[in-house]
């Protein structure tokens, strides 16, 4: 047997060419939204993103992610935002939006040299 | 930006430890092979509830029923994470679980063996999700930014589920003739398989040069099985248990326990789909997924009406 394109028999690495089996699957072309969750690990903290789901509704989504992203009680607030609603940064537009700030290190504590008597400001 | 220059940068990345993020510019062979080994992988955590499932009913006691359920709750979760991670590359939810359902995409064939007894959840617990845990410990340092995080998630949960298995056999390990001789028989038959999950020797591996300068995998298949053999080798001393290998042996010099031969001939044939439950595991799947159908639409002309 040709074994030359197989790399790894773990997740992940058995060609797809390997395959077989039926192929006539039925494409609904619709999956159910994709929703982004962020969860409030504990009262005083922000909500902080964890990943995403699918879900029909808002109401579904926050129910789902209950289920997927907080089983050992790390969470004690959900939200959820339908992912086509998020507006992101370019990764292109890196330099442009973050380098300006790259040589004001005055906004830094540790720019400005103090005596030791009053280093601790 | 050149294409040359985009490869640089990406290079430049790679190499420092920058993990990649999905709207990064990458590679497409880079973009397909994440693709390929996240799905696989999401499928090997769905695919690998049902030999578990079918224990859940007929778990001894009313504690190792509520246990095990949440271990397979665990797996689901994380399937989920994971094709959440894999959507990110661009490709749909419903073409991932189509490629599973067609037989085009695979899932890690120790799942394609069946769960004979109740000792067999305990084998799976510590050699399956114990095998799992050193090959994803590995993927928390993957390339891929969501992947990665998607591990860190999963290896905090992965924990209890070896303890778990460990444990079944413990109790096992200490009952009457009959519980023992199932402890045995059970690591007897889950050893081989676990080693196998590991993939072929890295002599034969000739394409995971590029996984490995990508750092989408960052130890080789002959690493990562070495280190388990290590670990399970004195782990089964607790248990009292043997493992089937006659050629097991501590070898002082290399600083590491000497092991059998594999047999390859079963290994392949288990890729290719002629293992003992390949059929009945897809198709229980595809059946899941069909009678969802009329839930998955219901749920969206509910969610339509109400816009
Ligand atoms: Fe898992
Ligand atoms: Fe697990």
């Amino acid at each position: 047997m040709n074994t030359q394109f197989i790399k790894k028999n773990y997740y992940g690495d058995i060609p797809d060419e390997k395959g077989g089996g039926i192929t006539n699957v039925k494409i609904s072309g619709q999956d159910w939204p994709l929703w982004e969750v962020f969860i409030r690990s504990k009262q005083g903290l922000d909500h902080k993103h964890v990943g995403s789901l699918h879900a029909s509704d808002a109401k579904m989504a926050i129910e789902n992610a209950r289920d997927v992203y907080t089983r050992r009680m790390e969470g004690v607030s959900i939200w959820v935002v339908e992912s086509i609603n998020i507006h992101a940064s370019a990764p292109e537009e890196v330099g442009e939006l973050f380098e300006p700030a790259e040589d004001k290190i005055y906004r830094h504590p540790t720019f400005y040299n103090l005596p030791e008597e009053v280093n601790k400001m | 930006m050149t294409l040359q220059g985009l490869e640089k940068n990406f290079g430049e990345k790679i190499d420092n430890e920058v993990k990649i993020e999905p709207k990064d510019w990458m590679p497409d062979a880079y973009r397909k092979t994440n693709i390929r080994q996240i799905s696989q992988h999401a499928h090997s955590e769905i695919v690998g509830m049902l030999p578990e499932g079918n224990w859940i009913s007929r778990a001894p006691t009313l504690k190792r029923k509520a246990i095990l359920l949440a271990k397979v709750q665990d797996e689901a979760g994380h399937g989920l994470y994971l094709y959440s991670a894999c959507e990110t590359l661009g490709i749909t939810r419903e073409e991932t679980i189509n490629d599973l359902h067609s037989g085009k995409a695979k899932y890690s064939s120790i799942f394609n063996y069946p769960t004979l007894t109740w000792a067999d959840i305990g084998a799976i617990g510590w050699l399956v999700d114990g095998a799992a845990i050193i090959n994803q410990v590995m993927l928390t340092r993957t390339s891929y930014g969501p992947y990665a995080r998607a591990m860190v998630r999963i290896c905090k949960e992965e924990s209890f589920h070896q303890r778990q298995g460990f444990e079944i056999l413990l109790v096992l390990s200490k009952g009457s003739k009959e519980q023992k001789e199932m402890c045995q028989d059970a690591i007897n038959r889950w050893w081989w398989p676990s080693l196998m999950m590991f993939g072929p020797k890295d002599a034969e591996s000739t394409n995971s040069d590029q996984s490995m300068k990508w750092k989408i995998k960052r130890k080789s298949n002959d690493e990562l099985r070495q280190n388990f053999v290590d670990m399970i080798a004195e782990q089964i001393k607790t248990l009292g248990m043997k493992l089937p290998d006659d050629n097991l042996k501590w070898n002082e010099e290399r600083n590491h326990y000497d092991f059998g031969e594999i047999n390859w001939e079963e290994f392949w044939n288990v890729v290719k789909g002629n293992g003992p439950c390949n059929k009945q595991r897809l198709d229980a799947r595809r059946k899941a997924w069909e009678e969802g159908e009329w839930v998955r639409e219901a749920a969206a002309a509910y969610a339509e009406k109400r816009k």
